[in-house]
């Protein structure tokens, strides 16, 4: 059946070559004679309508209506006037060398006849049932963005993106609506052009969004709602995010977009150390003799040492229009990004090439996406910011001999490194050459052919495929300090990754009556991945094998599903869907989940009492249910009693043969599918003379059978902890959206936008018997003492919630080192004292943005902010001890300055000290742009732009940045600031 | 036209129906990687494969070494280099004891010095999922090695001859694991076999009476089946192994509530000693990189610093006990972990610690206080670079971060000790006890200047010889609990019980408790008295 379908996109594939080749011919229309157009525009009623804009389509050139809805306009005769108003329809008149138009705009359903793309197919926004918002290109972020995710962050209610860091390409942790699940995966689903991606990590890229180039990006219309998602089935209960790539419009001329910018990241603080002369009179103050011999002469600040200025540039140039029945878009691009910790660099080359050819009278509809990308990354060593952070800052930076790269290092008596001390930072980040090349393409051939004889049916089928190959080589030479014992360090390793789609459905959509609609549909899915590794790491000189361990996977879904949409009068809109899925992941008898949905909007606004109202423009309310399932458990055959092969490092001897050994691997025969069912109650509404728009939603999303790695009773599995359906999880909140059109003036707008989200996450049951005693599964580990843990997962709490010892303090309010309050009064403290400490996880998180135009100008910013989401500092509490200045094995290491505060000897990682209440507000992006309208001669336009980036956080929080998804903040790549000036140029 | 769009349809409809149900048959993925449990034993070369996983399961962590990731380390929810049997077992032998303290602070690491555990402990936990681990792994080898599946595998010849000796070892590898159960969890623990198939309703506790017998019946019924002493290969138990820990069991009966068995302790040491081993000529060369070639080891864990890394294991006993300003190139390693020293008490064990006239006391004492102020403070206390990566010969090991020096489980200085203090106790031959006591003593001295008269040999002096000659092997812990100095007052060393010159403890504290997460996941388990 596959290769079948790949006949089809080869066949078609041929003939749009011979197309792209015609293209060229293609050439720029000419302007005509400017005639002076006037007018008057009304509205249906009757009544004038001012201030309503007037532009000559493709320019720039317009006006506005005057207070009694007169206008005058110069213009070529063969132009088309674009007129527009807030609440209404926009409305496109040619001229045809009239000089006086009347024109009458309809009430707004403008925005409600946009088309919003749903799983498997479109539908009018205004006949939506479920909670989906749509972001477009004019609403995305702007500035130096890599990856996709960061086009959306703080614009949508219930959606929380948070950047993991700021290494080049470095993705996002994307939470819609909290987490559902525990174990298994919390991310969203990912649809982009039809294409399904999966989750799993793409080796030598720093996220596998960054393979996808943002400036090709449409639309991002999120699903967040069961009724909404559940078309998903399986995949669906973190909600989904549909992502639309640009594309060629029927009858368009061709044109051609150039965008360039070039930015400089700076980073905004540094993690408060003491600074040598500081930390020479700590030592000399409380170290032993030993350590005060060890102190050296310098005032190094290694964080200084470490990041730079890092200078961008992003170039992208498009072509779009339409040959014949063909509409296109080509568009290359080329990205190169370095980091701010030195050495970090990514660069990406990108080309997309989008079809959607007109066949068959217009029956066929064909639309063909592809698109490849190049990364080449350098990875910085990561380690030196922790290194950075705490290395002896009265050592210089380099030695002045010629051993270890000349890189300044902690030595034992003999000479040798010191393998338990900290490594200089440069050293590190020098000696380190960490590079991957990551080809990746993703593509589909969608037909939709529109049966010619019932026109009624469309059958659409969907071929996709998304491949990436990697080649990751790491190479630290022998002479480097962090491997010396070892003679260095060569790692090459490769990825190859194949997923494979195919995607089938009909759907029917009939007036079954003047007022009753309905539009059904029921399809098949099939979906393949398909993941490959091998890892060789040998010594620098590849005397040795240090590891090889090759590992290859794979999983299969496949779905059938169907849908039901019933529009009465347009007033009552009722939505049914039924997926059923498959996973290669359960064994036979659980194999097959079933997930439907049910979903109801009644169009207030369109009932007779509503409808000539001249306050209310729009009101739906929606109601919805739904059951979404989870499979993505991380591991493919956890139910499959296997044994596993050890790696040539983990061998046995017996008599004289070393025996590669083989484990019986614990299985969990009876796992199954996850459920998360979600309610949904949402109300759209828009106001007219208040210009006021937005909806408001409260949502109940409560997962069972939660796929929980749990422990085993012992002896009776081959593991001590097994995935298992055991436990539920609860997320309840309240999403509200606000668009306000403040100004709407000929040469000056103003448009504020706000959202807000209201999210409580609580952990209903753990495990299958449901023990009072149980303290729950600690998570979270952090820094300092092997193994340790600073969360857990209990019932009744949020999941990943802080779990620690409460602190006992002094009259003067100072922390008493190793004192906690006996929370259980048994005279001694244990973990049984430890309490849940609120958790990472805010309890509201906010966006608002402004953007406004005057004249040619305009400008715009974007905050966002959470609250109530804490932080655990873990570089206070592994730096911030009199302890760790004595660092391992005659070696000293530095502190912050916390330790003055506290004296504490010991660390006291567990003690609630360390927690801190990481709400903050921050203006991610401000921008500015200036039109310069048009140049070379007016065949051209061009417009300049301006962008900062993280530009500034309010915040209690003392370290450098309280947005830490894991909520541990522990030497996390700073995320830079950056400046951005861009040129965009179209002709 | 009609005829034709119909013929179509149908065409059509076939073709996604047969394309269906064969996407469906795509659902029964199998793993490339692993080999499932129904096609393993297909290739005989697989029983040996599995059994050397049993021996690995002792030291080694996971499937690959010296770390990999959840999906191949052995123990879940624990840091990979924390979770290896030997190293957990040391913790739980050693600390507690005046043997050692250590640095770290890991969470739970010093309640563990302290004598202050609960049953939230994460290396009791740890120690007690490696327990289970390595039974459950014993279960599935035996029972996929029954006479029954053999036959029906049609396995014969050397095969079915070595697979079946396999079998006998992988039952004193269960003996064993079920020993430590009983010494450390007071036998008070789940209960399975073979009999219970993976993924079972969770077992039923036994009781230290029940565990007890079945390891003594399990052992003796071995006794037939295993190869001769000194005749299997290398690293593999042979029937002096399981001689010895049948001279262990009945040497702790009586400590474990199971009645006077110090006789039968006798019987069992004989055997191991007259089968033949003889002591290491030199005491310091049964802890180097070439202690694979010692007449002296009755069964040793095996390691080796490039086809067999853990950072648990011999990489922990080589590193742990190295800091201050101690030579780590000396020892054959990259460089010292600075953790592990012994107590002042211990110190006191040796009449002469400079290791000049009993050279088994090998402290390093440059830079090293003799008190213990501060547990995390290495230099607090004398070192104990008693194990290293450096051959007899005084050659550096393969690796400098993983040592090729192998963890003796059993050697014929503790037969000849058991056998002592059996006699000691009134059940054996005195004279022989005497003699067995005085060649290990004149091994340690280098000439008879140590040797004691029979009078001297009394069950105490048995104790401080068992702690001088097996110091760090893993047994101190279990020796003062026969002799009544492990929880109580009447022997003090520094930091038990929380304080820095040693306190009192209860007497509950002489058996761990279960772990809690097991009270949890097995409700049949009742938690150990006074936890």
């Amino acid at each position: 059946m596959m290769i079948s379908m790949y006949k089809v996109f080869g066949r078609t594939n041929v003939r749009l070559n011979l197309m792209m080749l015609l293209w060229a011919c293609v050439s720029i229309t000419t302007m005509a004679q400017d005639i002076t157009v006037s007018g008057k525009v009304q509205e249906s009623n009757g009544s004038v309508l001012p201030g309503v804009s007037v532009l000559v389509k493709g320019t720039t050139r317009g006006t506005q209506t005057d207070a009694d809805g007169n206008f005058k306009i110069a213009a070529p005769s063969s132009a088309t006037l674009v007129f527009s108003f807030v609440g209404m329809t926009s409305q496109e008149v040619a001229i045809n060398n009239r000089t006086q138009l009347s024109v009458t705009l309809q009430n707004d359903n403008k925005q409600l006849a946009e088309v919003v793309v749903i799983g498997y197919g479109t539908q009018r926004k205004k006949d939506l049932t479920g909670s989906i918002a749509s972001i477009t290109t004019a609403d995305f972020n702007k500035g130096n963005i890599a990856t996709p995710d960061q086009l959306v962050a703080g614009k949508v209610a219930g959606v929380q993106i948070t950047p993991n860091g700021g290494a080049p390409g470095a993705g996002s942790t994307i939470r819609i609506r909290g987490g559902a699940s525990l174990n298994a995966s919390n991310d969203p689903l990912i649809v982009i052009d039809g294409v399904p991606l999966d989750n799993t990590i793409i080796n030598g890229a720093a996220n596998p969004l960054s393979l996808i180039n943002p400036n090709d990006i449409e639309s991002f219309n999120i699903l967040k709602d069961a009724s909404a998602t559940a078309i998903y089935g399986s995949r669906a209960s973190n909600g989904v995010i549909m992502i639309t790539t640009k594309k060629g419009k029927k009858g368009d001329v061709m044109r051609v977009n150039l965008s360039t910018q070039a930015s400089v990241g700076l980073k905004t603080g540094l993690v408060d150390v003491l600074s040598g002369d500081d930390f020479r009179a700590l030592v000399n103050q409380y170290g032993t003799a030993t350590q005060k011999s060890l102190l050296g002469t310098a005032n190094t600040d290694w964080q200084n040492e470490i990041y730079r200025a890092a200078v961008s540039t992003d170039n992208n140039l498009s072509i779009t229009g339409a040959f014949k029945n063909t509409p296109y878009r080509v568009s290359v691009g080329y990205t190169n990004q370095n980091g701010i910790l030195k050495t970090s660099n990514m660069g990406r080359t990108s080309a997309s090439v989008g079809l959607t050819p007109m066949l068959l009278d217009n029956h066929l509809k064909i639309d063909i996406n592809v698109k490849a990308s190049s990364i080449k990354n350098k990875f910085a060593n990561q380690g030196a910011i922790g290194a950075a952070a705490s290395f002896d800052p009265t050592q210089p930076v380099y030695s002045g001999t010629e051993a270890y790269g000349g890189y300044y290092e902690w030595v034992n008596a003999d000479g040798k490194p010191n393998t338990i001390a900290t490594r200089n930072p440069l050293g590190l980040l020098n000696l380190t050459d960490d590079r991957a090349t990551v080809n990746r393409s993703i593509g589909n051939a969608q037909f939709d052919y529109k049966f010619h004889f019932l026109p009624e049916l469309r059958a659409n089928l969907n071929v996709g495929y998304d491949v990436s190959r990697s080649d990751g080589k790491k190479v630290i030479p022998a002479l480097a300090a962090s491997n010396f014992s070892n003679g260095g360090e060569k790692t090459v390793y490769t990825q190859d990754r194949t997923n494979k789609l195919l995607d089938f459905y009909l759907n029917y959509v009939k007036d079954l009556t003047k007022d009753t609609r309905i539009d059904l549909m029921a399809g098949y899915s099939y979906q393949d991945f398909m993941n490959s590794t091998t890892t060789i790491t040998k010594d620098e000189a590849e005397t040795k094998t240090l590891n090889d361990s090759p590992y290859k996977t794979q999983n299969t879904l496949v779905s059938f599903f169907g849908r039901a949409n019933l529009n009465v009068q347009d007033r009552y809109l009722l939505t049914f869907t039924l997926r059923r899925d498959g996973s290669s992941r359960f064994a036979k008898e659980n194999r097959w989940g079933t997930f439907p949905s049910a979903a109801f909007a009644w169009k207030i606004s369109e009932m007779d009492f509503l409808k000539s109202s001249s306050v209310i423009s729009d009101l739906k309310l929606r109601v919805g249910y739904g059951v979404t399932g989870q499979q993505d458990v991380g591991q493919n055959f956890a139910y499959l009693a296997r044994y596993t092969p050890s790696t040539a490092t983990a061998q046995q001897l017996l008599g004289t043969t070393y025996y590669n050994t083989l484990r019986a691997e614990g299985y969990n025969a009876n796992i199954k599918w996850e459920q998360t069912v979600t309610q949904n109650v949402g109300l759209d509404f828009a106001f007219k003379k208040a210009r006021l728009s937005g909806s408001i939603d409260y949502y109940m999303k409560n997962t069972s059978d939660l796929l929980n790695v749990v422990p085993v009773a012992a002896g009776t599995n081959l593991t001590n902890e097994i995935l298992s359906n055991v436990g539920s999880i609860e997320n309840k909140g309240l999403e509200l959206l606000l668009n306000h059109n403040t100004i709407s003036r000929e040469d000056f707008t103003l448009d504020l936008g706000f959202n807000a989200t209201y999210n409580e996450n609580k952990i209903t049951k753990l495990t299958s018997a449901n023990d009072p005693n149980y303290k729950g599964v600690l998570v979270g580990g952090i820094s300092g003492g092997v193994g340790s843990t600073i969360q857990i997962h209990s019932v009744g709490y949020p999941a990943s919630s802080f779990f620690v010892a409460q602190q006992v303090y002094d009259a003067s309010g100072k922390p008493v080192e190793g004192v906690y309050v006996d929370r259980n009064g048994d005279g001694k403290i244990t973990v049984d004292d430890y309490y849940h400490y609120k958790s990472p996880a805010p309890r509201v998180f906010i966006g608002f943005n402004a953007q406004a135009t005057y004249k040619k100008l305009s400008a715009g910013f974007v905050l966002r902010g959470n609250f109530g989401n804490y932080v655990y500092n873990n570089i206070l509490s592994t730096n911030g001890v009199l302890q760790a200045f004595q660092g391992a094995n005659n070696s000293l290491g530095n502190v912050v300055p916390n330790v003055l505060t506290t004296l504490f000897a010991t660390p006291q990682y567990f003690s609630d000290y360390y927690m801190q209440n990481g709400s903050f507000v921050r203006m991610d992006n401000a921008f500015a742009g200036y039109d310069l309208g048009k140049i070379f001669g007016g065949k051209s336009t061009a417009r300049l732009s301006a962008t900062v980036q993280n530009v500034f956080v309010i915040t209690k929080y003392t370290g450098l940045n309280p947005e830490v998804s894991g909520g541990i903040d522990n030497n996390i790549y700073p995320i830079p600031r950056t400046f951005t000036l861009g040129l965009n140029i179209g002709f | 036209m009609k005829h034709f769009i119909s013929k179509n349809t149908v065409l059509g409809g076939l073709v996604l129906t047969l394309s269906m149900s064969s996407c469906i048959k795509d659902l029964d993925r199998q793993p490339f990687n692993e080999v499932t449990s129904a096609t393993v034993y297909n290739d005989p070369a697989a029983y040996k494969q599995v059994a050397a996983k049993l021996y690995a399961g002792m030291m080694l962590t996971g499937q690959q070494g010296p770390a990999g990731d959840d999906r191949t380390k052995d123990i879940k929810g624990m840091d990979e280099g924390f979770s290896s049997y030997l190293r957990n077992y040391w913790y739980l032998q050693v600390l507690p004891t005046d043997e050692a303290v250590i640095a770290w602070s890991d969470a739970g690491l010093p309640e563990i010095n302290y004598m202050k555990w609960s049953s939230n402990n994460a290396f009791i936990r740890g120690f007690y999922n490696r327990v289970f681990y390595q039974i459950a792994s014993c279960n599935e080898f035996i029972r996929e090695t029954s006479d029954a599946k053999l036959n029906e595998r049609g396995v014969s010849g050397t095969i079915l001859t070595e697979t079946k000796a396999l079998r006998a070892e992988a039952r004193f590898l269960r003996a064993l694991s079920y020993w430590h159960a009983l010494d450390l969890f007071g036998g008070n623990v789940p209960f399975v076999t073979e009999n219970d198939a993976v993924g079972s309703a969770p077992p039923k506790q036994t009781n230290a009476k029940s565990l007890f017998e079945y390891i003594e019946s399990e052992l003796k019924a071995i006794d037939g089946e295993l190869v001769e002493a000194r005749k299997n290969e290398y690293a593999r138990a042979d029937k002096a192994a399981a001689w010895m820990l049948l001279a262990k069991l009945y040497l702790n009966a009586e400590a474990q509530g199971q009645g006077n068995r110090y006789a039968d302790a006798a019987t069992y040491a004989k055997k191991v000693i007259d089968a033949g081993y003889s002591l290491q000529t030199k005491y310091e060369d049964l802890f180097k990189a070439d202690n694979n070639t010692s007449t002296e080891v009755i069964w040793a864990l095996a390691a080796d610093g490039t086809r067999s890394q853990t950072w648990g294991g011999m990489t922990f006993l080589c590193h742990a006990p190295v800091g201050g300003s101690m030579p780590a190139s000396a020892y054959g390693i990259d460089g010292g972990w600075g953790g592990v020293r012994v107590t002042p008490s211990f110190v006191k064990l040796f009449a002469d610690p400079t290791g000049k006239t009993d050279k088994r006391a090998m402290f390093y004492t440059d830079g090293q206080k003799l008190e213990i102020n501060e547990l995390s403070t290495f230099t607090d206390g004398y070192a104990m670079p008693k194990f290293k990566n450096v051959t007899s010969a005084g050659k550096v090991g393969s690796n400098l971060s993983h040592p090729d020096t192998d963890f003796p489980m059993f050697r014929l200085a503790d037969a000849y000790l058991i056998y002592a203090e059996a006699a000691a106790r009134g059940a054996g031959d005195k004279a022989l006890a005497l003699d067995y006591v005085n060649k290990i003593r004149a091994r340690a001295y280098g000439s008879a200047a140590g040797n004691i008269t029979s009078s001297e040999l009394t069950p105490d002096f048995v104790l401080a010889e068992r702690a001088r000659e097996l110091s760090w092997e893993g047994s101190r812990r279990t020796d003062l609990i026969r002799y009544g100095k492990f929880t109580g007052a009447s022997y003090l060393w520094a930091w038990k019980g929380g304080v820095k010159d040693g306190a009192g403890v209860q007497d509950y504290l002489k058996i761990f408790p279960l772990p809690s997460t097991d009270l949890t996941a097995n409700p049949n388990l009742v938690q150990n008295t006074g936890y």
